[in-house]
């Protein structure tokens, strides 16, 4: 009698226990895979922080949407292994708030982009995507050429970033600004830069304009995409199967 | 609220017995094959989570008595596909370029696998058929900025042009405007002398000599250029970034200096052994 839909109905007490513990195990069952998380995600050699520019690239890439129609994830079958490369792994991706996997492929993943063209193919390609890939439907974006990179307050942002869980430390931050320079400087003085961001990418997209513009950034962000784990280094057996 | 089911006449079915201000609700039982639809879901379900990994719980989830994971289902197509290429792909990597080429079995093989890696990995610059794109040189013709044999297109694939790739092509063309080396008066002089070498402006004697001090040395005196510098011949008419005055004035004053990925480590060697191969007949191999 007690679990009758008439006396729940009629007992607003004994209603909202039942909700609660309803709604409770939908919390529980998303909340609970979270706690294994130091498990699930595989340590691998190579991922970092991103640098600055590159978290100011990162903004851009989410400010314009390119998530909307490029995935950032090669899933573990045969023919995204053979057109796009290694499948990605959790680690890839465990510095990126929000996380960029996307859901739709309009365009083709992103997730290991980086290196496989020149810099002046991607800003040809963002300026006027036609004009180097005739069937493609991407829109134009050329005003990221002009537009000057807003850069004071990078610092903030890894700040930010660090309040959510992203290691960055405060040599990382006093440092910011001049890290960003010194990244999209060509032959600037970068040993600090790699010291603190192995790997890092270093030069400037748009090499015929002195100021960094969000072009510069973009293309530093989309250069270093899938670029920091070396698989050859990794063999099958490592990971997870 | 009455609880009193009753026969509809009209259906002959029951009713559930509620009622609101007059309006009954018939009690229609859900069709057959529905009802059995559903149960045969849940069977599968149930199936489903008995032979592949389904339910999590603190520590891990339940594997499955298949064993199945997407990794290593992925790991063993992979092995069988190399296992079926392999009959070819290890003579491709014993044989020099030059022997695949005479292999008519060898070749059509590394014709066919190095146009499915050309399509995925070079298109973008280099256009479907190989045409190239202002910045990105035509592959399909025999003009080459590093030169058009099997060896040393090989070699500029698995190296690149201009990249942190240790063994890459290197050069580097002066910024002529950018630097301040030439005034923007001299590298009109100068445009007009190179525009010359393929007949299209009259040249100057001012240009022709600019172009003695500061151009022969990677282009050579007669303009024709350099493979092992990748100064490209400015005499044939073919330009990478435009043949306009304006065009070429610019690449004088900015200096372009394209660059190219390494594809080793990217690529494995006998897709770069077949990739040089089809780049090689796209036109003009030599």
């Amino acid at each position: 009698m007690f679990l009758r839909h008439e006396t729940i109905e009629k007992n607003v007490i004994l209603m909202m226990v039942l909700t609660l513990i309803t709604v409770s195990i939908g919390g529980i069952v998303q909340i609970i895979p979270l706690f294994t998380i130091e498990s699930t995600v595989e340590r691998v050699d190579g991922v970092r922080p991103y640098t600055p520019l590159e978290v100011l690239g990162r903004n851009i890439y989410i400010r314009e949407g390119c998530y909307v129609c490029h995935s950032q994830q090669i899933r573990p079958f045969k023919d995204e292994v053979e057109r796009y490369g290694h499948y990605s792994l959790a680690a890839e991706s465990m510095y990126d708030k929000p996380f960029q996997w996307g859901s739709k492929r309009t365009g083709p993943d992103l997730a290991r982009v980086g290196g496989r063209y020149s810099n002046d193919w991607h800003v040809g390609h963002l300026v006027s995507p036609r004009d180097v890939v005739p069937e493609s439907i991407m829109p134009a974006y050329p005003f990221l050429a002009q537009r000057r990179l807003q850069t004071a307050d990078v610092a903030q942002h890894l700040k930010a970033l660090r309040l959510g869980g992203t290691p960055y430390s405060d040599d990382m931050i006093k440092n910011a600004e001049a890290d960003l320079l010194a990244q999209a400087t060509p032959d600037a003085d970068t040993d600090a830069l790699l010291k603190r961001y192995p790997r890092a990418v270093i030069g400037k997209a748009m090499s015929q304009t002195q100021a960094i513009t969000e072009m510069d950034a973009l293309v530093a962000y989309l250069q270093m995409l899938g670029t920091l784990v070396r698989f050859g280094d990794l063999p099958p057996e490592r990971l997870r199967q | 609220m009455p609880t009193k089911i009753e026969k509809d006449t009209l259906s002959g079915r029951d009713t559930t017995g509620h009622e609101w201000d007059g309006v009954k609700e018939l009690n229609t039982p859900l069709p057959t094959w529905w009802v059995y639809t559903f149960y045969a879901t849940i069977v599968f379900a149930i199936v489903y989570c008995v032979l592949y990994p389904a339910w999590p719980w603190a520590t891990g989830h339940t594997r499955g008595l298949l064993g199945y994971t997407a990794r290593s289902e992925l790991t063993q197509q992979l092995a069988e596909q190399a296992k079926s290429r392999s009959v070819f792909v290890d003579r491709i990597r014993k044989a020099s370029l030059a022997d695949i080429r005479k292999d008519p079995e060898l070749l059509s093989f590394a014709m066919a696998g190095g146009r499915s890696a050309f399509q995925n990995n070079c298109v973008p610059c280099h256009g479907a058929g190989g045409a190239g794109n202002i910045g990105f040189p035509n592959l399909a013709d025999d003009d080459w900025m590093w030169g058009g044999s099997l060896d040393q297109i090989y070699k500029t694939i698995e190296h690149g042009i201009r990249n942190s790739d240790e063994a890459s092509r290197q050069s580097m063309m002066p910024k002529f405007g950018v630097d301040g080396l030439l005034t923007g008066q001299q590298i009109g002089a100068v445009t007009d002398y190179v525009l010359s070498l393929s007949g299209k402006a009259k040249a100057t004697p001012e240009g022709a000599a600019i172009f003695k001090d500061q151009c022969a040395a990677c282009h050579q005196a007669d303009g024709k250029g350099n493979q092992e510098l990748g100064a490209p011949n400015l005499t044939d008419g073919i330009w990478l970034y435009g043949g306009s005055r304006d065009q070429i004035y610019q690449s004088i004053f900015f200096a372009h200096n394209g660059s190219m990925p390494a594809w080793t480590g990217r690529l494995d060697e006998a897709t770069l052994k077949m990739l040089a191969i089809y780049v090689h007949s796209l036109g003009g191999g030599r």
